[in-house]
């Protein structure tokens, strides 16, 4: 009954086109099996009368127009899950590449998702305690959220991952089970080793699901790489009720496979050749997360991109920014002082931290501290530059002291062991601690009664009065 | 009604083809394929129809059916529509959960406002009165804040001929039936349709007079927005937009409350589901949510569906403000919707303009935005429609062609900035970039119901902060310690203004919303405290005494400290800059 067509019409990069088909439906998976060679599965992205193009998933090398047979499945594209789907590693389309077998379960999933209904969504009031402090402190982790980390080519982000997997308390509940879902996407080889070692050491490693595309494995399974991962995520928080950590690398080599896809279907390119859809496409990854109300479990997403340039405007961050919510910007500034890990804080933002933090969450004077810091570091920048003209001998006793909060807080607050794991008291206390490096009249974004209760250097504060 | 139907040729995502469709007419709904997709004829070439579907295509087939519904893309405007969450299209996103729980799927069909619940309706006209369009016949009782009028819908008028008497019905059953000269019958049924993208009639426009309240001090005193105007909130990502909008959203002094979320992120809408029910209304002391309606396309939803989010929203907008309801609306963002025309228009394969933009991006902002405005209605009474569209530059970059377009349509530019948002001041609203066209219009309601002297002190305040901003350039060169006292006070004044009349906290019980008498008293004390300083400063007396530290911070923190019902704390520290600029005066003349 089923179909096969023997002729291809055009083949170009990863796409083929077809015609005289009569019965194709838009988004359909289709098989091709090429002559002495290995049989390739594609995806029907545009349909126009009998003229069907189709985006090959793995390499379209080795295909002429005469050697192949294409045949329609009738179906989208579907992964089958289950629980074993834990401690195993697939490719771009689910296929497992450990030397394991295949998934089998009745139960498939259509990886494009559906979006979640706004009305059933839950939301995330949750703190997650990484044990980073500038994490913690200022940019706090909220269970179900979605929070990239933006990084330029070569800082530390896989380290600073790596840390976040190891030391994040994602469930405070010791009932409640966890998991790691893990998609590269046009990783080099070593980056993807690093993490599965970082993952071992983290004694996590039977509860995390990779998703592996390579920087040499063919462009087209980028796309689908994420949407697979972001489908066992799915299947594991809402149906096995499990907490799972989503990390995606990296963003830019996604937003680039869409765009060599998107400039080879000859679309009408919109910023820096990307296609006018990449925000939608990226938001249909990133919204992914989230918590609902009537499930248990809950998908907390991390993305990498590295910027382009560590330009923040580019479209990758910039559109990125505007879907997720905040985001932890890594600053080659603070990298080159050999500081680990370079958050900088200022352009960093957590959304969803207002109503994680404080009383009943964390501690009291969280909201003020953190507010605080932002507001005299960003003071501290301002001084910085005047210092550069005037130079440090001639600055005013208060910017003096500005000067030295600065340093304190880069070299204590943000910078941090590897291994060191800070709980949410021990890195407030810190930030007292260098707070109370100003007199109390500069600490306009704080309580007086907090200042009472907290500040160190009660001397300093009263000597100025 | 017939129904044609066609047959799909092309599918290239949200954009479809059908053949066969001569009989569909331009911007016309139809039912695609056998799930019966919703979408909208949105262009004719012979036989071949274009459409943009408003639910995900997957799955959609070559020979699959177009079935017409004979309407333009329409909403069922009646009651049940306060209170509630929809889609881009006026689909409650409530009743769809119940149906299919927690994800959306495509293919539910066309729902709308809920056509089982009862309502108690209250007539207002007997057998025999002629109706013009517009009038209202009867009352319901949708929320405890909101009483909805049930009107003759724009177009038709006539006798009645039938009437029901009060009591309890569904919006399906026909309330009244009139009869006009030529003597066809219309029946009335408690809601109307109208058509998204028509403006809706009024009698005439009036002209701007009053402000809308937002309890907002920058807004409120320097860059007011009223009643019937148009507002735009630029900023990156980050700057606090939609901060800013969910704050009009919950304090401004409109009767209704329209928010459009366009193409922006679920947990946002979520979160206003969670909130607005608990937060209460200063005015009426009832929840917000009593008087709010929310719109709801997020960034994953089918983006065609977004495209139209905006006109519902509107539309929602302008027939409340046909019941003599002042009503404001919200778009979170309106740089969404033109990326969604943009998307669509590169399917179509349309020459792009500016930025991959479609050319017809500026006429569109225009026709969007000129449904703001302060009306007479058919029925004789004041309503306005204001409208608030915050924009997402890219890169946070004004010079892009939404921000650029918007701005020629709007009066009030609230200009957010990432230098203020980074260092956690907000609202970031930059005071040197934004302006509002209203100031002038405004100033005679500002006489009456404020002070007379409130535009006064609002450019001496704003040129105080411009002073500030061209001196804090030369103290980034040389440092403050150069500058001569006078203009040190400036530096130190602007900083009270920053600190405690600028920066608002929303999270603070007292300072998130701030009566207007209390806005005007705050800003006319640090005046005060500016022109006192400023004549010791002329004296001579140096800078270091002139600033006292305890008395500065008292004034900064009065947005704290004195609450918003009881002002006589703002009275006690007039009278204590007094006592103590008198004291130093003494000082200084006995020396």
């Amino acid at each position: 009954m089923k179909k096969e067509y023997l002729k291809l019409d055009r083949i170009e990069g990863p796409l083929i086109e077809l015609s005289d088909i009569e019965d194709a439906a838009y988004g359909e998976v289709i098989k091709i099996k090429v002559e002495d060679g290995e049989d390739k599965t594609g995806k029907v992205i545009k349909i126009e009368n009998d003229r069907v193009v189709v985006q090959v998933f793995e390499s379209t090398s080795g295909i002429s127009v005469k050697n192949s047979s294409v045949s329609f499945t009738g179906k989208p594209f579907e992964i089958s899950l289950s629980k074993d789907i834990l401690g195993r590693a697939f490719n771009g389309i689910g296929e497992p590449i450990d030397g394991g077998g295949r998934i089998f379960n009745k139960k498939v999933y259509n990886i494009n998702g559906r979006p979640i209904n706004p009305v059933a969504r839950k939301y995330p009031r949750n703190y997650i305690q990484t044990g980073i402090s500038s994490i913690d402190a200022l940019t706090t982790l909220i269970r179900g959220q979605k929070l990239p980390i933006f990084s330029g080519n070569g800082l530390s982000h896989n380290e600073l991952t790596a840390q976040i997997v190891k030391q994040a308390k994602i469930s405070t509940d010791t009932d409640e089970v966890f998991a790691i879902v893990f998609a590269a996407i046009g990783v080099r080889h070593d980056d993807a080793d690093f993490f599965k070692k970082s993952f071992q050491e983290s004694d996590a490693f039977n509860r995390v699901v990779m998703y592996i595309n390579y920087a040499d494995d063919p462009i087209a399974e980028r796309i689908t790489t994420p949407r697979c991962a972001l489908t066992a995520a799915e299947y594991l928080a809402f149906e096995e009720n499990m907490h799972i950590l989503v990390i995606m690398t990296d963003i830019t080599s996604y937003c680039e496979a869409l765009r060599e896809i998107s400039s080879a279907r000859e679309e009408v390119p919109s910023r820096k050749g990307y296609p006018g859809y990449l925000y939608s496409d990226l938001a249909s990854l990133y919204e992914r997360a989230g918590m609902l109300k009537d499930k248990k479990g809950s998908i907390t997403l991390l993305p990498i991109l590295t910027m382009p340039n560590d330009d923040i405007t580019h479209p990758i961050p910039d559109l990125t920014g505007y879907i997720t919510e905040g985001q932890i910007v890594l600053g080659r500034e603070l990298y080159q002082k050999n500081l680990y890990p370079p958050v900088n804080i200022l352009p960093s933002l957590s959304r969803l931290m207002k109503d994680g933090i404080g009383k009943g969450y964390t501690r009291e004077d969280h909201p003020d501290v953190a507010n605080q810091l932002f507001s005299s570091y960003s003071k501290v920048q301002e001084i910085r530059a005047l210092s550069q003209i005037i130079g440090e001998e001639d600055l005013s006793e208060i910017d003096k002291k500005y000067m030295k909060l600065g340093k304190e807080f880069e070299s204590k607050l943000i910078s941090q062991d590897f291994n060191d794991n800070r709980s949410i008291e021990e890195t407030l206390d810190l930030a007292w601690e260098i707070l109370s490096i100003l007199p109390t009249e500069e600490l306009d974004r704080i309580d007086p009664n907090l200042i009472e209760k907290y500040f160190l250097n009660k001397d300093n504060g009263n000597k100025s009065t | 009604m017939s129904n044609y139907q066609g047959t799909v040729i092309m599918v290239n995502g949200p954009v479809i083809q059908g053949t066969g469709m001569s009989d569909f007419k331009m911007r016309e709904m139809v039912m695609t394929g056998n799930k019966k997709l919703i979408g909208e004829v949105i262009s004719i070439e012979g036989e071949v129809g274009i459409i943009q579907v408003y639910e995900e295509t997957e799955g959609l087939r070559i020979g699959e059916p177009i079935i017409s519904t004979g309407k333009p893309l329409s909403l069922k405007l009646g009651p049940g529509m306060i209170g509630n969450m929809f889609d881009g299209i006026e689909r409650p996103l409530k009743k769809i959960n119940e149906m299919s729980e927690n994800f959306i799927p495509e293919g539910i069909g066309l729902i709308s406002i809920d056509t089982e619940k009862k309502w108690d309706v209250k007539i207002l006209v007997k057998q025999g009165e002629t109706l013009n369009s517009g009038q209202i016949f009867g009352e319901v009782q949708e929320t405890s804040l909101i009483s909805h009028k049930l009107m003759v819908p724009p177009k038709i008028e006539g006798e009645v001929i039938r009437i029901k008497e009060n009591g309890s019905y569904t919006i399906e059953e026909t309330l009244a039936v009139i009869k006009d000269q030529k003597g066809e019958e219309y029946e009335l049924k408690m809601y109307q349709e109208w058509p998204v993208r028509e403006p809706r009639p009024v009698k005439e426009r009036m002209a701007i007079s009053k402000l809308l309240r937002t309890g907002q001090r920058i807004l409120d005193i320097f860059f007011p927005i009223a009643k019937g105007g148009t507002a735009a909130i630029p900023g990156g990502f980050g700057t606090g937009k939609t901060m800013t909008q969910h704050q009009l959203a919950k304090w401004s002094d409109a009767d209704i409350i329209v928010y459009v979320g366009c193409g922006e992120r679920g947990n946002e809408m979520t979160e206003v589901l969670e909130d607005f029910p608990q937060l209460i209304d200063p005015k009426t002391d009832k929840p917000i949510m009593e008087r709010t309606i929310l719109i709801a396309n997020t960034s994953n939803m089918p983006v065609a569906a977004r495209e139209a989010s905006i006109y519902t929203g509107i539309t929602m907008a302008e027939y409340f403000r046909d019941m003599g309801y002042h009503v404001a609306i919200m778009a979170d963002s309106t740089s969404r919707w033109a990326e969604a025309l943009r998307e669509i228009s590169g399917r179509l394969e349309e020459m792009p303009a500016e930025e991959g933009y479609p050319a017809y991006l500026p006429s569109r902002l225009a026709e969007f935005y000129e449904r703001a405005g302060y009306v007479h209605t058919l029925n004789e009474q004041d309503g306005s429609v204001t409208i608030i569209g915050a924009v997402s530059p890219p890169g946070g970059d004004f010079s892009e062609p939404v921000t650029e377009n918007t701005k020629r349509y709007v009066n009030v530019f609230l200009a957010l900035d990432r230098e203020l948002a980074y260092a956690r001041h907000f609202p970031a609203i930059n005071w040197l970039n934004s302006y509002s066209g209203y100031v002038k219009v405004l100033n005679n309601w500002y006489e009456e119901n404020l002070d007379e002297n409130v535009i006064k002190l609002r450019a001496k305040m704003l040129e105080l902060l411009y002073q500030e901003s061209k001196l804090q350039e030369i103290v980034m060169l040389v440092g403050e310690d150069v500058l001569p006292d006078d203009q040190r006070l400036i530096l130190e004044i602007a900083k009270v203004m920053r600190i405690g009349f600028l920066q608002q906290n929303a999270f603070h019980s007292e300072d998130t919303y701030v009566p207007l008498k209390k806005q005007y008293r705050m800003l006319k004390t640090i005046e005060h405290l500016y022109n006192r300083s400023y004549e010791i400063v002329k004296k001579g007396v140096p800078i270091s005494h002139i600033k006292n530290k305890k008395l500065f911070n008292e004034i900064m923190k009065m947005k704290y400290n004195i609450p918003n019902e009881n002002l006589q704390g703002i009275d006690d520290l007039n009278d204590k800059i007094d006592e103590y600029y008198n004291k130093l005066e003494e000082k200084y003349s006995e020396k």
